[in-house]
């Protein structure tokens, strides 16, 4: 019980730094979204990042396995920075899970091909103990009825849950989500949230990109705001939900906490 | 009525146009989809390359690409495509000829179809570690390929029109057969009819069949 605590208060459980960003620094034409971006995440540590809209949130997020480049400034997973184009960075994302906000579930094959694929194509494994491993993460995610379906028969939280169950199918050693509530109907939120709750429990590394302050002050061990292409503030949940320093943050959670 | 017919092996010419128009086919699909892939591709020189190339042939007439496979590679530069006698020499430079120049036209329909493709669906597979090749082959060409059956379908009919150029090179298909008719018998509206009713027989369930698979295969989103 008490164990239990103080895990969740305090942050940086497990060994060593996993994501290490030092400087990073990304222009899109005039617009600076990232400026001097430092940031150090621990093995096992969930890190919800969260602030106003075009403030660097995603683009954060889509860096880290290099979906988007930097102009500059370093990004290291695991001791190794991150590869240029080519086997060495396909292998690198291939270790990062990443949830998308709009799901981007491959339309033209079934749920269960879906999560098959990459332990097929990019992991080697023998098609059968891929099915299996596929089916138990489906069945984790609460899906498992849908395996024969496409994509677009499901409904989006169900889509989102097979994304995640996409995800974790190539083990990764870190979980990205970019917004993946927000092109979601209401009451569809919390299955996924719930997913993300216990993987959070299980002890994996996640990066939450996301609008959703009820998960931020449950899940997560840190709380990183940014806004303007900058962290502003990076605190565990309870300090930055009930003190927050930045003015930036406290006109940010004055606007959305109350209403 | 149809008596001019007797003599002529009407089967056998439209057979020849038949198997020009599968040949090219399935050449034209091969090249084309290689070019599209260039055309797509993070490497500089290969899309460079690639839109060249479309760029240059379509825009060259069929007759001249036609006659120049057999004036300029097998007369001039004695490329005879491993064939010792003439009919097949001019038959295989012909489906050459059709290949290279249908490719391109697949090539572009392919890439319509590629831009139909959300990026989402690279971002993701590439997200799971698929190099771009993989993303390529296993999520983005076919899904382009279910999207442009139609287009495609367009393509493989004008193909199948376009046949008749190789008979400028001496191949013994269906057009030069008409020429030949035409020149000998008397009945010329006939004649002309009965070579337009060939064709249509050859396109027209091709191009419903084409339409039918289009709807069948559709990615829903």
């Amino acid at each position: 019980m008490s164990d239990a605590a103080a895990t969740k208060e305090n942050p940086a459980p497990g060994t060593g730094d996993l994501v290490v960003l030092r400087k990073v620094n990304k222009h899109f034409g005039d617009l600076h979204v990232l400026q001097d971006i430092d940031l150090t995440i621990a093995r096992g540590e969930v890190v919800v990042v969260v602030g106003p809209s075009g403030g660097g949130k995603s683009t954060l997020c889509r860096a880290i396995n290099r979906l988007e480049t930097i102009d500059s400034g370093e990004i290291a997973i695991d001791g190794k920075p991150l590869p240029a184009e080519g086997r060495e960075l396909a292998a690198l994302r291939a270790d990062v899970g990443m949830v998308f906000q709009s799901f981007n579930l491959f339309a033209h094959k079934t749920v269960l091909a879906n999560v098959m694929l990459g332990q097929v194509k990019v992991r080697k494994k023998k098609k059968d103990v891929a099915e299996a491993r596929a089916r138990q993460l489906l069945d984790r995610v609460g899906v498992a009825s849908q395996a024969d379906k496409y994509p677009a028969q499901l409904s989006g939280g169900q889509q989102q849950r097979v994304a995640i169950a996409r995800a974790l199918a190539m083990d990764p050693k870190i979980m990205l989500f970019d917004e993946p509530t927000s092109a979601l109907d209401p009451e569809m939120i919390n299955e996924v949230l719930e997913v993300m709750r216990q993987l959070a429990r299980d002890g994996m590394t996640m990066v939450v990109v996301t609008h959703e302050m009820g998960f931020a002050r449950s899940a997560a061990n840190r709380v990183v705001f940014m806004a303007d292409g900058r962290i502003m503030e990076e605190t565990t949940p309870d300090q930055f939900f009930s003190s927050p320093r930045s003015a930036r943050a406290k006109d940010f959670l004055s606007k959305i906490l109350h209403h | 009525m149809f008596d001019f017919l007797e003599g002529y092996d009407l089967l056998g010419a439209f057979w020849t146009t038949v198997r020009l128009t599968v040949l090219s086919a399935v050449g034209a699909l091969i090249w084309g989809t290689v070019l599209a892939a260039m055309r797509v591709s993070p490497v500089p020189l290969m899309r460079g390359f690639g839109t060249t190339y479309v760029n240059v042939v379509r825009n060259i007439p069929l007759t001249v690409i036609i006659v120049f496979t057999s004036l300029g590679l097998f007369q001039t530069l004695g490329v005879t495509l491993g064939a010792r006698d003439f009919t097949t020499i001019n038959f295989r430079l012909a489906v050459l000829g059709l290949t290279v120049y249908t490719a391109a036209f697949v090539c572009e329909a392919l890439r319509s179809g590629i831009n139909t493709v959300p990026v989402g669906q690279m971002e993701a597979a590439r997200a799971i570690g698929l190099t771009f090749p993989q993303a390529l082959g296993y999520i983005v060409l076919p899904q382009a390929f279910r999207s442009v059956v139609a287009p495609l379908a367009n393509v493989l009919i004008a193909l199948t029109k376009n046949t008749t150029v190789a008979a400028a090179i001496g191949v013994a298909e269906a057009a030069a057969l008409m020429r030949v008719m035409i020149e000998n018998e008397a009945q010329l509206i006939l004649i002309s009819a009965v070579f337009a009713f060939g064709f249509i027989c050859l396109t027209l369930p091709a191009g419903l069949f084409l339409g039918w698979v289009s709807k069948k295969v559709s990615v829903k989103r």
